[in-house]
C-alpha cells in the first residue's frame, strides 16, 4: 500500500487520515502476530475463569499484552491484588519511555496535551514500532488522527481475537485447545526476542526464563518478581560492564 | 455459556482496575505529563527495561512450567520441546516471529498425536 504524497489533497481531512491508518494494520505482520497472541489471552482468560466481558476490558483499557497476561496467570495463580499491581506496574514502565519517545513525532507547535490522550493510551509495542515506520510518510498535522485509526483497528482485531479465542477454548478439544493456549508463550518468547536489540534484552530475556522455576521453588507469591529483578539487574550488570570496557 | 458467565461479576471488574488498568496505566499518562525531558539512553531505564523484560520472561517460564487448564493435558517433555523447536526455527529463520510460532505449535500438535 503507497500512502498519498505528503501535499496530496487527501491528507486535508483529518477522517481520511484516520482510514488510512485504519487500512495500515493490513501492512504490518505484527497485526497476524498480534491477533495470535490476543487468541492465546481469550484462551488463557477463559482457562483461568475470567469472564468474557473482564477479557476484553482487559484489552480495552490496559492495551498492553504484557501486562495482560501478567494479570490474568498472577491472579489465577492465588497471588493477592497487591502482588498482581506491583507485577503489573513493574512490566507497565516500558510504556512510558515509548511514550516519551513517540508523542513527539505528532507533536505540532498548536498541539494540547488532551489531543495526545488517545494515542498515549494506544502506545505500546506495536504502534511504537509502526509509528517510527509509518509516520515520516504522513504530514505532521494529521499524524495524530492517523495513529488514532491505526490503534483503533488494532484494538479492534485484538478484541475479535479475544472473543474467538475465548470461545474456542470453551468448545475445542482439549489438544486444540491447549495448542491455542500455547500461542501465547510463543508469540511472546519470539516478539520479545526479536525487539532485543542490546545484548542487556537478550541476557534479560534468557535469564529471565531459566531463573523463573527456581524463584518458584521458593514460594514466596512474588515468584515473577523476585526472578525478574535478579535477572535484570544481572543484565545491566552486563551491560554496565560491557560500557565501562569500552 | 449464560450471560452471566460471559459477564462475570462485578469484583472481578474492579480487582481488573485496581491490580491492572491503573498500576499499567499510570506509566502513559506520566510520559504524557513529564514527555520532554527524559532522555531515552539513560542508564535508569536500561536497567528498568531489562527489569520488565525478565518479568515477561519469568511470565513466559509460568505458563510452561506451571501450564493454565488445557495446556497442562500436554506433559512436560513436548512443553519444553515446543518451546525449543519454536526457538531453533525462529533463529533459522534469521528470528522470523511466525516460522517460530508455527514449529512450535506443530511439535507439540505432532507429538501429542505421536504419543496418542
Amino acid at each position: 500500500m503507497a500512502f498519498p504524497p505528503l501535499d496530496s489533497p487527501q491528507w486535508q481531512s483529518p477522517w481520511h487520515a484516520f482510514a488510512w491508518g485504519l487500512r495500515a494494520i493490513t501492512q504490518t505482520i505484527l497485526t497476524l502476530v498480534l491477533f495470535a497472541t490476543y487468541l492465546g489471552i481469550g484462551a488463557l482468560a477463559h482457562d483461568t475463569h475470567f469472564s468474557l466481558a473482564w477479557a476484553l476490558a482487559s484489552t480495552l483499557f490496559v492495551w498492553a499484552g504484557p501486562a495482560q497476561i501478567i494479570l490474568i496467570t498472577t491472579l489465577g495463580s492465588g497471588a493477592t491484588v497487591i502482588q498482581s499491581a506491583i507485577a503489573v506496574t513493574v512490566s507497565a514502565i516500558r510504556l512510558f519511555p515509548m511514550v516519551v519517545s513517540v508523542l513527539p513525532l505528532m507533536r505540532t507547535p498548536t498541539t494540547k496535551r488532551r489531543e495526545l490522550f488517545f494515542a498515549a493510551h494506544l502506545t505500546a509495542v506495536t504502534l511504537w514500532v509502526e509509528c517510527h515506520r509509518f509516520l515520516p510518510q504522513v504530514p505532521r498535522g494529521r499524524r495524530i488522527a492517523f495513529v488514532n485509526g491505526l490503534g483503533f483497528g488494532l484494538v479492534s482485531v485484538c478484541l475479535t481475537a479475544n472473543t474467538i479465542g475465548y470461545f474456542l477454548a470453551a468448545n475445542l478439544t482439549q489438544t486444540l485447545g491447549a495448542a491455542i493456549l500455547l500461542l501465547t508463550p510463543l508469540s511472546f518468547l519470539f516478539s520479545t526476542a526479536r525487539n532485543s536489540r542490546e545484548v542487556a534484552d537478550v541476557v534479560a530475556l534468557a535469564l529471565g526464563v531459566l531463573l523463573y522455576p527456581l524463584a518458584a521453588k521458593m514460594n514466596s507469591g512474588l515468584d515473577i518478581l523476585v526472578s525478574g529483578l535478579v535477572a535484570g539487574t544481572i543484565a545491566y550488570g552486563v551491560h554496565w560492564w560491557r560500557e565501562v570496557r569500552a | 455459556m449464560s450471560a452471566a458467565q460471559l459477564i462475570g461479576d462485578w469484583h472481578a471488574l474492579f480487582v481488573l482496575f485496581v491490580a491492572g488498568v491503573i498500576p499499567n496505566q499510570i506509566w502513559r499518562m506520566l510520559g504524557l505529563w513529564f514527555g520532554g525531558g527524559i532522555d531515552e539512553g539513560s542508564e535508569l531505564l536500561v536497567w528498568v527495561r531489562a527489569v520488565a523484560t525478565a518479568i515477561l520472561a519469568g511470565v513466559i517460564a509460568q505458563i510452561v512450567v506451571e501450564p493454565p487448564g488445557a495446556l497442562a493435558s500436554v506433559p512436560d517433555v513436548l512443553r519444553y520441546g515446543a518451546v525449543c523447536a519454536g526457538l531453533v526455527v525462529f533463529l533459522l529463520t534469521r528470528r522470523s516471529i511466525f516460522a517460530g510460532v508455527v514449529a512450535g505449535e506443530v511439535f507439540m500438535l505432532a507429538g501429542k498425536w505421536w504419543l496418542g
